[in-house]
């Protein structure tokens, strides 16, 4: 029996765990910094470690929450959308149009600023291309659009394997870095985080609606949802989502896929508690991850998506051998 | 005067191309009963889903409770009358009461959760097709019949006063049959409900109906009162082989030769 008390509860367990991972966030990296610091920088003191918490840490935090919130999101709607466990925020050629634009932008020599803009631009085109292929003759079927969305993620692929191919040596590791997603780049954290703010508010409200959904358009239909019309806006929705988390972090892998089915196989299925616990989860997941990623072997970072991956893989192998049969 | 539950005009339906009524006038008051018969791949589910405003006709109107259906939004739709699909999926899976509640759902506001009236009513379903006891089951351990029957108690749930059932019966054991066929001439008999489903035997249809709509395959129908209507030269023609009538106890049976 789902209920409003229960959500609230695991909801809540999910806040303390994503401000946990705030607080090693701030704390963790190449000059460990004490808690006490970290406050005092907080509360807006000026102690000598204050910038390093408040212009790196703090940004890069916030940057890495948004995305990995966003990006959670994005995967548990789309999964909805196309009743397909295995969907992810990329299945539908989102990220690898940004990554054709960035790579290209980052081949040209562009700074920080076009590659964003650029990957932005991308992910929006191959967003409108799926959509309008797939849907261009007024019909709308999962099959269709999961087709069209793979094909073009396809292609896409190929452009950027082109490219990897024929990039000067100096380029390569920046290429690469996008690739598997990479949050020191990431400029403002404004962006990210309204653009999560935006994205659960809208998605919300439908989320009874996106249970029945699940259940099958027709089933959908009988017991009062506006089908076409829910289907439509959750995957403008669920896209922008991920051109957002793109733009700011490149393609980082494995939390839109994963995260959803954690927090379903620990809090069950019912959307409305499963779209925040996601968001809360990816968000809390990214920053863990990013903060060993730049911590292990400090100096040097790592790839943030491989800790994303080696972090999520265990965890869910052990929640999975778990569940009753 | 109420208006009737459902009412059509003209209506004619189509799928690929391919005419499955055309013309079709019926009305269907509180408390009747109308069973569709054809062969496989005649329409029948396709005109069941036309008539329940899942799929648009091709051409002619449809009214729920008096109100033509494009005016009516989908929400508005689901209090007038409920459907029953040939399959219940969900590739995420849920538990037998979270299941039986989705039939609360044009009950509820956008924000509002079950209430404990909502989970009662749904228990209450569950209750009336044998499945009380296992409301906390997850729906993918169920066996075909008993998903069958938590859809059926889904649609009790959803409280509409039109039932649109496609094959009810499929899965059941005869003992669930007859049940479920005693369930719905109860709603019928005593809250005046409407029920159109599709079945597959003309004995059980002439037994739990007031009247059978028989669809052809070729655009051709036949409607008409269940003694008129379902006679063995009518229904061996509507299947192509030849059955034998048999009255026995006060119900007619249909034997294949």
């Amino acid at each position: 029996m789902p209920t409003r008390r229960r959500a609230a509860l695991i909801l809540a367990a999910l806040l303390v765990l994503a401000l946990a991972s705030f607080w090693t966030a701030l704390a963790a990296g190449s000059i460990p910094i004490a808690a006490r610091d970290v406050l005092a920088a907080l509360s807006g003191q000026d102690t000598p470690s204050a910038d390093i918490v408040r212009e790196l840490r703090l940004p890069r935090a916030l940057a890495g929450f948004a995305c990995g919130g966003l990006l959670a999101l994005a995967g548990a709607l789309m999964q909805v959308l196309l009743r397909n466990p295995l969907a992810d925020p990329y299945i539908l050629g989102v990220s690898g149009g940004a990554g054709v634009c960035a790579l290209l932008a980052i081949l040209l020599g562009l700074p920080a600023l076009g590659v964003n803009g650029l990957a932005f631009v991308g992910a929006f085109g191959a967003m409108l291309l799926v959509f309008g292929l797939a849907h261009g003759d007024g019909s709308w079927t999962q099959m269709r659009l999961l087709l069209t969305g793979v094909i073009v993620a396809a292609g896409c692929g190929a452009l950027i394997s082109l490219m990897l191919a024929i990039a000067p040596e100096d380029r390569l590791r920046g290429m690469l870095f996008w690739l598997t997603g990479d949050l020191g780049q990431s400029g403002s954290s404004w962006p990210p985080l309204l653009a999560l703010a935006i994205t659960l508010a809208l998605a919300m409200p439908a989320a009874r609606e996106l249970n029945l959904l699940a259940r099958g358009a027709m089933q959908a239909q009988s017991l009062g949802v506006a089908v076409n019309r829910l289907r439509h806006a959750i995957f403008l929705l669920a896209s922008l989502a991920t051109a957002a988390s793109v733009t700011t972090a490149g393609s980082i892998g494995f939390i839109g896929l994963i995260v959803p089915h954690l927090v379903r196989l620990a809090a069950g299925n019912d959307q409305r508690l499963l779209l925040p616990a996601s968001a809360l989860a990816g968000g809390a997941l990214l920053l863990l991850a990013d903060t060993l990623a730049r911590t292990v072997i400090a100096p040097q970072q790592l790839p943030v998506g491989v800790l994303t991956a080696l972090i999520g893989v265990p965890v869910f192998l052990l929640l999975l051998s778990r569940q009753p049969r | 005067m109420m208006p009737p539950l459902l009412s059509t005009s003209d209506l004619s339906v189509e799928i690929g191309g391919r005419a499955i009524v055309c013309g079709l006038d019926l009305q269907v008051a509180a408390g009747e009963r109308l069973a569709i018969l054809g062969r496989n791949g005649a329409g029948k589910s396709t005109l069941l889903a036309t008539l329940a405003g899942l799929r648009p006709p091709a051409g002619g109107q449809i009214a729920l409770g008096g109100d033509a259906l494009p005016t009516l939004s989908p929400r508005q739709a689901a209090l007038r009358r409920a459907w029953l699909g040939q399959t219940q999926a969900d590739p995420f899976g849920s538990t037998v009461l979270e299941t039986a509640l989705t039939g609360r759902h044009p009950h509820l506001g956008r924000w509002s959760w079950e209430s404990p009236r909502d989970a009662a009513l749904a228990r209450s379903a569950l209750q009336a097709v044998g499945l009380g006891a296992m409301e906390n089951r997850a729906v993918h351990t169920l066996s075909g019949g008993e998903r069958q029957r938590l859809g059926i108690a889904a649609l009790l749930a959803q409280a509409a006063p039109l039932y649109l059932l496609d094959e009810p019966l499929a899965h059941l054991d005869l003992n669930h049959q007859m049940a479920v066929l005693e369930l719905f001439a109860g709603a019928a008999r005593d809250c005046g409900a409407g029920v159109i489903m599709v079945l597959h035997d003309p004995a059980l249809a002439h037994r739990y109906c007031d009247r059978a709509l028989l669809i052809d395959g070729d655009g051709k129908h036949t409607l008409g009162g269940v003694d008129d209507v379902l006679t063995a030269p009518i229904l061996s023609a509507l299947y192509g082989y030849p059955l034998r009538e048999l009255l026995s106890g006060g119900h007619r049976c249909f034997i294949p030769e």
